[in-house]
């Protein structure tokens, strides 16, 4: 029996496909959402938003509401004026930064601006009594769509600048002028990136609970950085921030919507300030939709500059990003995203982007599941295969012609990023091979000659992740662990990262239990409770593993270092070797097990030199570079001739994310990034209409992937390490989004090539193909 | 069931009465919302008593007619296992077994299931022992942040009692009325087949 464990124990846990640890509460409903917690005295917020667009306040008049049964107090923005405004992180010159006030005051700036907010003893009553809330409204004049926002004339979104012109932004890289001037072939297309909706399954939710005596905020909200939420709320109220204990109870997904810091994290510890007990607020899905950070929301303009051979010399980009209404946390930041990716995979030697931000009547964007990337990733694909067409050059062909090459890393791009490993060619001439390339080309031209529409569509994306180096981000990029060896042996780690589903709680034991030499159920994960764990940034931009992990896996090599210390002491031997859970003498051959040098290293009768008792450590682990992953998407559709509807008859996925720490948590994220690209493909698209309403506010009118519109998946990965990190992972939680528009589009272009279609902007939906289908291009 | 009956049960009705602290007052004037409006009007301040098994557990309690019964689970019970994703039948993370049938718990009042047999996730591990669609679901990593969990397995349930060797197009279509935006619903399918092949041998 204990050769068994030894031998269980010398087998690593590194890249192994573990069922994950975190599961057994989430399948039997024993976790904990913030919706679940129930305290002694809650009460229940219910918060009136805005029906209007852009409207003057005349006046609130809450008597009637103030004297519903069951209401404890109301407020508006006349109350909260004195708390400080929702945070805009980003910096960028010029910046124009409207002061967001967490709840409305004189006047709203889009539909679901909050206005008014009810505390109740229950949230029927709750929202019953803000029903009862009378706002006079006076509308004003609200554009929702950014090209006409620019357009002279068009209604100020916010009166006190002359334009609707939030920020513009220049970058050059190369010699632009001269690529163009040496161009056989310049390709221009407009390419949109339409609004999206995030639509985490859990909507957002807050509950405070303000201790007056203490002068101690603890707030449960369901975000993607609680360490940044104590920073910014506490500021906000004016708060101590150590005062402030935000607890991140088990998150219901994020994609980035969590990626941020909401009014109403403020103003419900405002609310339980005010009233002394504790306040809940969930978000219903209808506010979810409306007041929650919208993603994308891009129309560019694209012009690439080539040889007749297919050698690309460069790309000016002119993207036009729809900001909404306010700066949310990030919402500057994101379109410079886009332009750091532009040139995808490819040696492209000059490039020249200008952003202009526009500020719009509608719901701010930022953060969602790419964020930036896929924009950029969908531009430079689109444009390699409009430029392949002209040239009459094969997609792949083209793709393979550009790539940069395996013996140009570390990479330096034009927009001034350092790509730090690649071998691009792997993963498109493994997905040719899978779909049978060459064949299915043949099959194609059969099929055209039949008059049936088969398209075959093939993206070759990098991204940018593990993000990211701290000059490089607005709040800090390193991520922190603490690893602890309990006086039992127990493992404890302590990460600054705040996993929602990527199953942290489980990589971070496997690398735990390898280095170390335990099992990984010794091994337990905590995150998400400022009052417990170290300051950290938390989980987004597929950061989690590269720059979370990482920081794990250097705490660990500083406790191994004091393991071994007391380990010596103990075997009284100099020359030891901590291996399989155990520190051995070279000298002698005894060992002893981790839980026997934890338990003498907590008692310290006899301390190593220069070493304290106990077995912690800390790590806080800032990267050198970002990671940049790759991969190829081939996708194979055919068209329905009669209807316009399409049918995705394979969906091919090479991914190389670097080394795996667990392979089926990476085809986890392959599979739900693939379906939230394909959700932009085929079918989501936020609508606002010139009033801003927004026509998709409920899950009736806005489609989101289902079971039976998804096609299989087949996941497959190169493997090419990153230098960046001592792991050698790369980061895989937004592979699959990214890599998936193009490959779809591309496919159905393909498809209808024959009728000169040479670009269609998402989502490609039946009717816009059936249109096409009638009237060619 | 005894479904429609409660609708009946208007103040004054035999086993309505009036709760000692009243939930909201009937007699205050509202801004019309029509018929909705009206329905919940002559019932507001009022509770209902209702008795149902949930769990195999009895419950019995004095609930308002406008509850809905994913709140009765939550916030009466403290059942908080089943989640509310939309509150319009839309996602299906409140789904429950209302008796041996999937239910969307979020479009049923609390006074519907009065005499019901209920099963909500936290019923299905009996004495430490995972459902075999649990463990399959844990096994097949068919969830990631687990918000969609517990509505998805019990819906998966009704399909694999409806379909006990469902093909691929059965099972994707057994789980439209859910929606998981994590998984892309690949692992999803996979632990619904390895639960089938399961229950087979």
């Amino acid at each position: 029996m204990a050769t068994t464990i030894a031998e269980i124990q010398k087998e690593k846990q590194v890249g192994k496909r573990l069922r994950r640890r975190e599961d057994p509460r989430l399948i039997t409903g024993t976790a904990t959402y913030v919706d679940d917690i129930q305290m002694e005295g809650m009460q229940y917020a219910a918060i009136l938003r805005s029906p209007h667009a852009a409207a003057k306040i005349r006046s609130i008049d809450t008597k009637l509401a103030e004297k519903a049964p069951g209401v404890i107090a109301v407020y508006t923005g006349k109350d909260t004026e004195k708390v400080g405004a929702v945070p805009c992180g980003a910096s960028l010159p010029g910046l124009r930064v409207p002061h967001h006030n967490i709840l409305a005051v004189n006047r709203v700036y889009f539909v679901g601006h909050p206005v008014a907010v009810v505390v109740a003893q229950n949230r029927y009553l709750a929202q019953d009594a803000a029903d009862l809330i009378e706002v006079d409204y006076e509308p004003t004049a609200a554009v929702a769509e950014p090209e006409k926002a620019l357009a002279s004339g068009a209604p100020a979104v916010h009166p006190e600048w002359p334009d609707n012109v939030a920020f513009t932004y220049h970058q050059d890289g190369g010699d632009v002028d001269k690529a163009f001037a040496q161009a056989e072939v310049i390709i221009k297309q407009r390419i949109t990136s339409q609004r999206l909706i995030p639509m985490a399954m859990e909507t957002r939710g807050v509950v405070a609970e303000f201790r007056a005596a203490d002068r101690q905020l603890n707030l449960y909200t369901s975000t993607q950085i609680p360490h940044l939420v104590r920073t910014l709320v506490a500021s906000m109220l004016s708060l101590d921030e150590n005062r402030v204990r935000v607890i991140t109870p088990e998150v219901g997904g994020g994609f980035g919507s969590k990626l941020n810091v909401y009014a109403e994290e403020a103003l419900m510890g405002f609310l339980a300030q005010k009233t002394g007990k504790p306040v809940k607020w969930i978000e219903s899905r209808r506010e979810n939709f409306l007041c929650t950070i919208h993603g994308r929301g891009h129309v560019d303009y694209y012009e690439l500059a080539a040889k007749r051979d297919g050698t690309i010399l460069g790309i000016k980009l002119k993207i036009i990003q729809d900001v909404g209404s306010y700066l949310q946390l990030l919402t500057a930041a994101i379109p410079t995203l886009s332009v750091l990716m532009m040139p995808g995979i490819y040696n492209i030697p000059s490039i020249r982007a200008d952003i202009v931000g526009v500020f719009t009547n509608c719901m701010p964007t930022d953060a969602y599941r790419g964020a930036g990337r896929p924009e950029a990733t969908h531009g430079i694909e689109r444009m390699v295969d409009i430029l392949a067409d002209e040239l009459n050059i094969d997609p792949a062909e083209i793709r393979l012609k550009n790539f940069v090459a395996n013996d140009k890393f570390p990479y330096a791009t034009a927009t001034g990023l350092m790509y730090d490993s690649g071998n691009y060619a792997a993963p498109l001439k493994k997905a040719l091979d899978m779909v049978h390339y060459k064949k299915l080309r043949q099959e194609q031209a059969e099929a055209r000659k039949q008059g049936k529409w088969l398209g075959i569509g093939i993206s070759t994306y990098g991204e940018i992740c593990a993000i990211g180096p701290s000059p490089a981000t607005p709040a800090g990029g390193w991520e922190s662990a603490t690893v602890k060896v309990e006086p039992s042996g127990k493992v404890t780690i302590m990460t600054g990262a705040c996993p929602h589903g990527q199953g942290e709680e489980t990589t971070f034991a496997q690398i735990a239990a390898d280095e170390l030499g335990v099992s990984v159920d010794d091994v337990l994960v905590v995150w998400g409770d400022t009052a417990v764990v170290q300051y950290g940034i938390g989980t987004f931009g597929s950061r989690g593993t590269a720059i979370g992990g990482t920081a794990v896996y250097y705490a660990l090599q500083d406790l191994k270092e004091k393991i071994r210390k007391f380990g010596a002491v103990l075997l009284e031997d100099d020359d030891v070797a901590l291996a399989d859970g155990k520190v051995t003498s070279k000298k002698t051959g005894q060992s002893k097990s981790v839980p026997e040098i934890a338990a003498a290293a907590y008692r310290a009768m006899k301390l190593p030199p220069n070493t304290e008792p106990g077995l912690v450590s800390t790590h806080f682990w800032e990267p050198p570079n970002f990671t940049f992953p790759f991969g190829t998407h081939i996708v194979v559709t055919e068209i329905d001739g009669e209807t316009g509807d399409i049918k995705i008859r394979r969906y091919v996925a090479v991914d190389d994310c670097g080394n795996q720490i667990n392979p089926l948590i990476v085809a986890g994220q392959v599979h739900g990034g693939v379906a939230q690209g394909l959700g932009q493909s085929l079918w989501e698209q936020a609508v606002y209409d010139d009033s801003g309403q927004l026509l998709t506010g409920e899950l009736t009118d806005y489609a989101v992937p289902r079971a039976h519109m998804m096609p299989w998946i087949e996941a497959e990965h190169t493997t090419t390490p990153s230098p960046v990190n001592p792991l050698g992972v790369k980061g895989v939680g937004e592979a699959g989004t990214i890599g998936c528009s193009p490959a779809v589009v591309n496919s159905v272009v393909d498809a209808l090539s024959p009728l000169g279609v040479r670009h269609i902007d998402m989502p490609l939906t039946p009717e816009k193909i059936w249109k096409l289908l009638r009237k060619g291009a | 069931m005894g479904v429609a009956s409660h609708f009946d049960r208007r103040p004054g009705a035999p086993n309505a009465r009036p709760l000692p602290i009243p939930l909201s007052s009937p007699s205050r004037k509202r801004p019309d919302f029509g018929i909705v409006s009206l329905a919940n009007s002559l019932c507001w301040g009022y509770a209902v008593k209702i008795s149902c098994k949930i769990n195999g557990k009895s419950y019995s309690n004095e609930v308002e007619p406008r509850l809905l019964l994913i709140h009765y689970l939550r916030e009466v019970l403290h059942l908080t296992g089943s989640h509310i994703g939309c509150e319009t039948s839309l996602c299906g993370a409140c789904t429950v077994d209302v008796n041996g049938k999937a239910v969307k718990s979020c479009t049923m009042f609390a006074v519907q299931t009065d005499g019901a047999n209920i099963t909500t996730i936290e019923g299905l591990a009996m004495d430490g022992k995972l459902d075999p669609m649990q463990e399959a679901f844990w096994n097949e990593h068919g969830l990631q942040c687990g918000f969609c969990t517990p509505g998805m397995i019990i819906a998966s349930k009704q399909i694999l009692e409806r379909h006990p060797n469902p093909s691929e197009d059965e099972i994707r279509h057994g789980l439209t009325g859910n929606i998981c935006r994590c998984t892309g619903y690949q692992h999803i399918v996979n632990a619904l087949k390895a639960a089938a092949s399961a229950a087979q041998k």
